[in-house]
């Protein structure tokens, strides 16, 4: 565990070691991901108590994006590739995991042609989920490692072609898919509590892997490739290793939502949900944990409103055409406004701590990068 | 098999595809930014053709002149008030930046407009055929052969004859050096989106001709095409763009073709694979371009 072996020149180097931290710096270090979990606890407790079922439905698709954000984080935020790929995953286990939850008599309904080995098979909701995201880990473990060489504009180009290539595929693969057409008798199992245990959980996972060693290298190799391979850094295998994790946390969330949504098409898996996921991480931070919570709070928060205004609009017959695609704009403009005023985000790559940092110098900002990577 | 009509239609369907990468090359050349927002021009070519059919009666070529001045104009509007506050920024910052422009102009026409499709007027010759030794060819795909090259003439001489057409490509080849000469950055930046958009509107008017109307999402097959077709010709090089425009759509007539039919549902997805495998094993695509510069900012 010789951490400081692996500190390229520009990353702050660790605090005292563990043994030596007091009490303070401990809480300093790691209440991030127990300040959020809270948060968000906190939140759904006060949803259930409202038990409002419109808000119920809100808070409960707000949590499975808080995963699908952290997802994207993971990757993006460590890697700082941009990563067009999430909204696939999300797909793939969406797809995945229903092929395993739903009764063989739905299956026989909705998908005539199943493969025989699939159709009588019915697993208990909790493994169908762990299916799915273990399917979508499994697609981007093979498909990804030469694709983990490429930064920039070759990176970005190559990811959006698998996005392209899965979404052709859920498209095209009716035998599973039920092709264009939406998917039906996928039964309800995903509810409030369900989505809140787990996005606190993923929490958990997406700052344990941006704190972890993989996390630090990568997080080096994102701010100065050269300096982090320089000291022997495999740049390559930390990608893979966030890009993979990343397909399992997005096909995890996937198969929450399609548990919770029970009839989908594949065009829910394609660019215009992945804005979506992109707008939410960028806006809040995507160098954070934090900022993809706070992102996907602040934006689901925004989308609502603008989205009541528009169904509003529409309903009153105010104008002539009806009033589509203004919470899209909305969103668009937001989204280049922050890039323009404040490209790390609202939370700009810092992350949210209770106490303070203590007065000990070097202990600040806690272990790793923090900020936003530099300006090229 | 190979008849005059195939090869007609292949090319022209090809000349359509080599001035689309040429639209996103030139930009990508300077500021390597991958442009989600191409796509988008031409759909506001095809509805500026929808709005124009509203007004008093003008002769189609004059209507299609100004959709291809509202095409320059957008392309020069989103560099000038969303990508330049970003291009000192990360790559990803403006990559982003294009994607949200992308999905703004999207929204925005099923907002001003429709979501439904618009019919767009097109001149009569576009639905008549000529008969070329005994086969009829559609005169649709003549006009975009003539077109494109016309097009890609008058573009070699301001590249190569005109003093700013060769700051654009010094610029492209290597931005950095270009501006310690004392060549104007915000112009060739400026020059390289209204090129782009030159280039967008005209396949706007070719792309809407097929179908003869236009909806928000037209953008989004033309954004893939120039994507392939710029790796398959080299995101480096002007040249290599329009030769990969030229292969992309042969290929793509030949797979249409000899692919059976089950197959031919995945043809995009093939495409994208030979797009990845190309990054990966010959990332300079055919034709090389310069030696790799940072990008501009």
């Amino acid at each position: 565990m010789r951490q400081t072996d692996l500190q390229p020149p520009g990353v702050r180097q660790p605090g005292p070691r563990r043994a030596e931290l007091t009490p303070r710096d401990w809480l300093h270090r790691n209440s991030t991901p127990f300040l959020l979990g809270a948060g968000m606890l906190l939140v759904a407790g006060v949803t259930w108590l409202i038990g409002e079922s419109l808000v119920e439905r809100i808070v409960t698709v707000m949590f499975i994006d808080v995963i699908l954000v952290l997802a994207l984080q993971v990757f993006m935020g460590n890697s700082g590739i941009l990563s067009f790929s999430v909204a696939g995953f999300m797909g793939i286990g969406a797809y995945g995991s229903v092929l395993f939850s739903m009764t063989p008599a739905a299956k026989a309904a909705a998908l005539p042609d199943l493969y025989a080995f699939l159709a009588p098979v019915h697993l208990p909701f909790v493994v169908s989920l762990l299916l799915g995201g273990l399917i979508a880990a499994l697609v981007a473990a093979v498909v990804s490692y030469p694709l983990m060489r490429l930064s920039d504009a070759a990176g970005v180009i190559t990811i959006f072609s698998l996005l392209i290539i899965i979404n052709v595929v859920l498209v095209h693969w009716s035998v599973v898919t039920n092709g264009p057409r939406t998917l039906f008798g996928v039964d309800r199992y995903t509810y409030l509590g369900t989505t809140v245990g787990f996005a606190v959980a993923f929490l958990g996972v997406a700052w344990w892997f941006k704190e972890s060693r993989v996390g630090l290298r990568l997080r080096a190799s994102r701010d100065d490739a050269h300096a982090a391979s320089s000291i022997g850094i495999n740049i390559v295998a930390m990608r893979y290793a966030a890009f993979v994790l990343s397909a399992f946390m997005a096909g995890f969330a996937g198969a929450l939502w399609a548990h919770f949504i029970t009839s989908f098409s594949p065009y829910a898996f394609y660019l215009s949900a992945m804005f979506v996921f992109l707008a939410m991480l960028v806006i809040g931070g995507p160098n954070g944990v934090s900022g993809a919570v706070v992102g996907t709070v602040l934006v689901t928060v925004l989308r609502e409103g603008l989205r009541s205004i528009e169904n509003n609009v529409n309903m009153a017959h105010l104008l002539p055409g009806g009033l589509f695609g203004f919470t899209e704009i909305v969103l668009a403009a937001l989204l280049i406004v922050i890039l323009i005023l404040r490209p790390g985000g609202i939370m700009g790559g810092t992350e949210i701590r209770w106490p303070p940092a203590g007065g000990k110098p070097g202990s600040t900002g806690g272990p790793g990068g923090t900020g936003e990577s530099p300006r090229v | 098999m190979i008849t005059l009509e195939f090869i007609i239609n292949a090319l022209s369907l090809g000349s359509t595809y080599a001035l689309l990468a040429l639209g996103m090359v030139i930009v990508y050349g300077i500021l390597k930014l991958v442009n989600f927002a191409y796509g988008e021009l031409i759909m506001i070519g095809g509805y500026s053709l929808f709005v124009l059919s509203l007004g008093p009666r003008l002769p189609w070529f004059v209507m299609a002149v100004l959709a291809v001045g509202v095409a320059v104009l957008t392309s020069w509007l989103t560099e000038r008030v969303a990508f330049r506050p970003v291009r000192d920024k990360s790559l990803t910052a403006m990559l982003i930046t294009s994607f949200a422009v992308s999905t703004l102009l999207q929204n925005a026409a099923l907002l001003i407009i429709s979501p439904r499709a618009r019919a767009v007027p097109l001149p009569s010759l576009f639905s008549e055929s000529v008969v070329l030794l005994g086969q009829s060819v559609p005169w649709r795909n003549i006009l975009a052969i003539v077109t494109s090259v016309v097009l890609l003439l008058l573009l070699v001489v301001l590249l190569r004859r005109t003093v700013l057409g060769i700051a654009l490509r010094a610029a492209a080849d290597n931005f950095r050096m270009t501006r310690m000469l004392g060549i104007p950055a915000n112009l060739v930046i400026s020059l390289a989106f209204a090129i782009s958009g030159l280039l967008a509107g005209v396949v706007a008017l070719f792309w809407v001709g097929r179908t003869a109307s236009v909806t928000p999402t037209i953008g989004a097959a033309p954004l893939l095409v120039a994507f392939v077709a710029t790796v398959i010709g080299g995101m480096r090089s002007l040249e290599g763009a329009v030769l990969g425009g030229y292969v992309y759509g042969i290929v793509f007539s030949l797979i249409g073709v000899l692919l059976p039919q089950a197959l031919l549902e995945f043809r995009e997805a093939f495409m994208f694979i030979i797009v990845i495998l190309i990054i990966l094993f010959r990332p300079e695509g055919l034709i090389r371009g310069g030696a790799p510069s940072r990008r501009a900012g």
